[in-house]
Parts: C-alpha cells; structure tokens; sequence
C-alpha cells in the first residue's frame, strides 16, 4: 500500500513475490494478462529440476534450512523479528505502565525524564510502554491477516485452477474485479462501514489481500492438474477434492509461505496507512502506525520522540519480514538459486 | 492481433460489469440501508420513502442493479447531499490534479527505475546490485507518509527550499502555477514506485542477460555496452508496459496518501474527506471511477505490450 500504499503496498502488494520470470511478477494487474494467465512457471517442483548439487540424499527439509541459513539477510531478518516481538509482548512483564488512564501533568515529557525513558505522548501515556502495546497490535493483526488471506487464497486459488472451465472464469474475474479496486480505497470504504477494531482489522485486510495468494496457488493447480502422478490418482478413480488437498496445496506450499511472508510485511503497513487516514484502531489500543500519524503533527514541535520510535519500528518489522521471504525463497525456489 | 483486442476487451467489459455489481452490494450493505446513508442522519421516515421511490429502490433488487447499471452509463454516479453537488461533477473538478500527480511520478519513476535496474541487472551481486536493492527495500519498508514527513523536515525546516504544502489551487492551471509546490508530493510517490520498479526491472534484465541471443551476441564479439543496450534491454523492457498497468491500483492507494499528507486537492484527499464524514454517494462513486480507471489502465498496457512483442498476441490468440 503501500501504497502502497500504499502501496500497496502494493498493492496491494507491489514487491514481486516470484522474482519475475520473464513477465515480471505474479501480479498481473487486473484483466487477465496475456502473458502469466496462471503460467506455469517451471517452478520448483518441476520433475528433476530440484537436485540440490552437493548433498543430493539429504531431506528437503534439512537442505532448505541449510540454504535458509546461508542467507544472512534472512538470519537477520529472523533475530529482528524475534527482538521486535518480544519487546512488545515480554516487555511489558518487565516494564509496567499504564496505558489506558491518561495523565495531563505528564504530557510531552522529554526523553529521560525518570520513570519515563523515551518520555511521554500528547495525553500522558509513557513512550516506551506505548511502544510494546503498540507492537502488539501491528504484529498480530499483521500476522492473522497475512495467514487469513494465505489460506483463503490458497484454497480459493487450487480449487479454480483445479476445477477449470467456467468455474475458473467465474472465480478468477471475480478476482480480477476486486483487485482492480485499489486496496486502500476498499480498505477505508469498508472502514467507513464497520468501526476499526483489532479482528475487524484482520478481517478487512484479510479479507482483501487473499486476491494474490488465489492468483499465485491458481497458476501453480494449472501447472500441476495435469502431471501425470496426479491423472494417475484421478485415473485409479481419486476424488478432485483429493486431488487439490493431497498434491496441488502441498506442491504449491512453497510459493504461499514465501508470499505469506510478504503479505505479512504488507499487512503491517496497511495497518499504518489506514491509521494514518484516521481509520485505526480508536485509543486506548495503539498501534505502531497510529502512533507514527499521531507522531507527525508533533514532529514541528520538536518532540521528535512521538515521531521516530515507530517510524522505525515499522521500518524494521516490513524489513525483517522481507529479508525472510527473500530467505524463504531461496530456500522453495531451486531455479533461482545463485542467481 | 484483433483478435487478441477483441477477447481482451471482452475481459476489461466483465470486470468492470462486476466492479459495478460489487459497489452495487457495498451499497446496498451500507448501515440503514442506501437512503439513510445517502440522506443522512436527520432524514425523516418520509423523506426516505419518497426518495426511495424516487431512486426506485423499492423494487426488486435486479431492477434496482438495471437501474443502477443505466444511471452509470448516463454519467450519473449519484449525488452528495453533504457537498450539494453531483458526484461527477466533485469528481471531475479534482481528477485532473490527481492524473497530474500520478502521470508526472510515474513517469519519473520509469526514468529513474530503467538505468538503476539496468545497473543492477549488470553488476548483479556485486556492491551496485546490493546497494541499490538495500536502497529500495529501505524505500518499500518505510510508509510513504513517514517518507514525505522526513522529506518536508528536511526540505521545508531543516533546509527550508520548498514549500511543506502542495498547491490549493481549484483548477489544474492554479496547480501548475505553483510548480515547487509539487516537488515534495511528486517526489515521495516517485520513490515508492522507483522501489517496486527497479526490482521488476532487475529481474527481467537478469532473465534476459541468461539468454541464448545475448551469449550470442558476445561471442560475435560485440561490445559490452552493444550487447546490453542494444541487444538485451529492448527485450528487457517489454514486460515494464506491463508492470505500468500492473502498479496502478498501488499507485492510486499511494496518491490518495500522499494527497492527504500534503493536503493536495486532488480525489484522493475528496475520497479521505468524504470518508471521514461517511459521505457514501462520494465513496462509492470514486471508488467505481478509480476501478473503471485501473481496468482502463491494464487493457492499455497490455494492448501497447502486444504490439510491442508479437510473441504475447501469437501466443493469447492460439490459446
């Protein structure tokens, strides 16, 4: 949204989650691309394709957390995940503050002030504290978005691109329409139905950022429906349902955890923009885009405090997710590897 | 390749017929139902029988959505009580500022984005490709309000050259008669875009680089510098056309923000206004242009992409 965005992202989700093959991106914007309708990228599960070179009889499991930890980008992105989550939800054991009563005698402190190390807010609430619940929410709603919308997506997206025909057609312009709504504006059209709070958050993102997981799970079913160990299955007289449950989801599994990674980073921004649009989650919840928007008409008053913390809070979280996909990908996606 | 236009045409018609019947349902799922949301709070029972006689959304719901679909391809997107004007009418005054704002940073974008990722693409994992990319992920990760916030800190305070707001002109001329006005909004939606398009750009120049034709063409001797700008970038630049279609809904989410930062009076900013004030005739109405405006988008770029590269067109009409 960021952009997006917004994004988008992206969005919706503007980071190419496949690092094109040749039509850049699985994203291929609303309508139907003539290029990547549902391509079937060689991907990798490809048969034969995925020998690793030098450990070929070890588990793909073992091997992929090896390439997983050649990465460090991806290793960092892990540690800076783990250190932002548990200061936002072991912090505050350690660190008691009250974040729901307000205290005017305490406004604007600056940083350092005793019993206050990052200072105070606009009603009194302590910085620090702030941060840690302000955490919490971006990384929950952040996290249960992006998994809602990869599961709705994967399911959505197998069953099209194994039912094909009209079916497909059906579900798959059904996702063309909603995707050519740029999401902030259905995001904040539904907002301006419904008042924010956390599920109902999880639940407008989810239930818009499911569009490019279908797409992506629906491209790699086309691909597979026709391999031959699953006509063989259908041939011995295997259910469809069998078919997307037993090999398609498993075989696409790959290519949805690297872009749930994604949509998590993007969800965690989405969270901000519409904070910023002022159609957050109402006080005393916080979150760390809601702070940043509160922060910004502070930051010509010179309590750069308010404005700074989340600011780069958000910006450590959107990368540590990010550099974990990028891990992640090196890790399901064989053919780019060394590249 | 007529072909080609006709079926892809056919697909821009059903999205669009469909982005209708979703707006549709929005509004017709809007809290009181569609009169009380678009009269108001204070309407009286009355006032909402007749105007939902006069609207006809007393009848069944299919003629409601005909009715509905007839209004729209009159240009009628309904009306707001709370501006006292016609949807179109408040759309039209501020679509030109916000076409201005997305052409000029996409533009932009495309002129920064090719030679970053051509750079990248060449010295790829070396310090260029890493330095760019760590650049770019940087640019993706930060909301694009903080990026305009720091960027006004730093060009309206700390070294004060441009103005902190963008121009309150009413029509585009009044716009463009404050050019450093611009900057500042241009420039921050400029840098998210570059972000998402040098990546693209990257791939699809590494894609290319991995060719048969460019080893070819090396060992025909040809220079370096032949080889990529001659050789691999045209064909590298292809899917770019598309990836202009493909950001659009990304880059209108990222003009309504930035209108809203700085306060620019395009239809991002009537669109956050009228949410704000749960003006739903306004919403909805953006909402469907916006979508009308993306599908329009892709069709373009797709069709320009097909006459750029006749392998698209050969391989969509065979299938």
């Amino acid at each position: 949204m960021t952009i997006p965005p917004p994004g988008t992202p992206t969005s919706g989700d503007p980071i190419p989650d496949t690092p094109a093959p040749s039509p850049p991106g699985h994203d291929p914007g609303p309508g139907h691309d003539p290029v990547t309708p549902g391509t079937p990228t060689p991907g990798p599960s490809a048969p034969g394709a995925a020998v690793p070179d030098e450990a070929p009889v070890r588990g793909m499991w073992r091997n992929g957390l090896e390439v997983f930890c050649e990465n460090r980008l991806a290793l960092a992105g892990v540690a800076l995940f783990v250190l932002l989550a548990a200061f936002s939800f072991l912090g505050p054991l350690l660190y008691h503050t009250d974040q729901v009563h307000t205290d005017l005698t305490k406004v604007h402190l600056p940083p350092g002030t005793p019993g206050h190390p990052l200072g105070t807010d606009g009603v009194g609430y302590d910085q620090l504290g702030r941060l840690m619940l302000g955490g919490q929410t971006s990384i929950v709603v952040g996290l249960a978005a992006g998994l809602l919308a990869t599961v709705v997506g994967t399911v959505w997206g197998a069953v099209a691109g194994f039912a094909g025909r009209w079916a497909d057609a059906v579900m798959m312009r059904l996702v063309d329409a909603m995707m050519s709504i740029p999401a902030l504006f259905l995001f904040m059209l539904m907002a301006s139905i419904v008042t924010p709070t956390v599920p109902m958050l999880i639940i407008i993102i989810g239930a818009f950022a499911w569009l490019g997981p279908a797409r992506l799970v629906r491209g790699e079913a086309l691909s597979l429906r026709t391999r031959e160990y699953v006509l063989a299955m259908r041939g011995m007289g295997g259910t469809g349902g069998r078919a997307v449950r037993t090999h398609i989801i498993p075989n696409a599994i790959g290519t949805v955890i690297v872009n749930a990674t994604f949509q998590v980073a993007d969800a965690i921004l989405y969270v901000a923009y519409l904070s910023f649009l002022g159609l957050g989650v109402p006080p005393p919840a916080a979150n760390w885009g809601g702070m940043l928007s509160d922060g910004l008409s502070d930051a010509f008053s010179g309590h750069w405090w308010l404005l700074y913390p989340p600011g780069i809070a958000i910006i450590l979280i959107v990368l540590a997710f990010n550099f974990i996909g990028d891990g992640l990908r090196d890790v399901f996606e064989v053919r780019l590897r060394r590249r | 390749m007529t072909r080609y236009l006709l079926t892809r045409l056919g697909q821009a018609l059903v999205i669009v017929i469909l982005v209708t019947l979703i707006t549709f349902v929005i509004l017709h799922l809007l809290p009181g139902g569609a009169a009380r949301a678009i009269l108001g709070k204070e309407a009286t029972l009355q006032q909402i029988a007749a105007f939902n006689h006069e609207m006809g959304y007393d009848r069944p719901l299919w003629e409601q959505y005909a009715l509905y679909l007839r209004r729209l391809a009159q240009g009628d997107l309904g009306y707001s009580f709370q501006l006292n004007q016609s949807v179109g009418e408040a759309i039209l005054q501020r679509l030109p500022k916000t076409m201005l704002l997305s052409l000029a940073s996409t533009l932009l974008a495309v002129l920064i984005a090719v030679p970053l990722g051509v750079v990248q693409a060449v010295r790829r994992n070396r310090w260029p490709d890493y330095t760019i990319n760590a650049l770019a992920l940087l640019a993706y990760a930060t909301p694009i309000f903080f990026l305009g916030l720091l960027m006004i800190i730093l060009f309206s305070q700390v070294w004060p050259v441009l103005p902190p707001e963008a121009p309150q002109g009413f029509t585009l001329a009044d716009v463009l008669a404050d050019p450093a006005g611009l900057v500042l909004p241009i420039l921050s939606l400029t840098i998210l875009t570059v972000a998402v398009y040098s990546r693209y750009i990257r791939s699809s120049m590494v894609d290319n680089l991995n060719e048969n034709y460019v080893r070819t063409a090396r060992s025909k001797g040809l220079s370096e510098t032949r080889v990529i700008i001659g050789h691999t970038l045209r064909n590298g630049l292809f899917p770019v056309i598309t990836l202009l279609g493909m950001y659009l809904p990304a880059l209108f989410s990222g003009a309504l923000v930035v209108e809203r930062l700085f306060n620019y009076p395009g239809m991002g900013l009537l669109f956050w206004q009228a949410a704000l004030k749960r003006d739903y005739p306004i919403l909805l109405g953006v909402t469907l242009l916006i979508s009308v405006a993306t599908v329009a988008g892709a069709l373009i770029a797709d069709v320009l992409y097909a006459a750029a590269d006749p392998r698209v067109r050969l391989k969509a009409g065979r299938s």
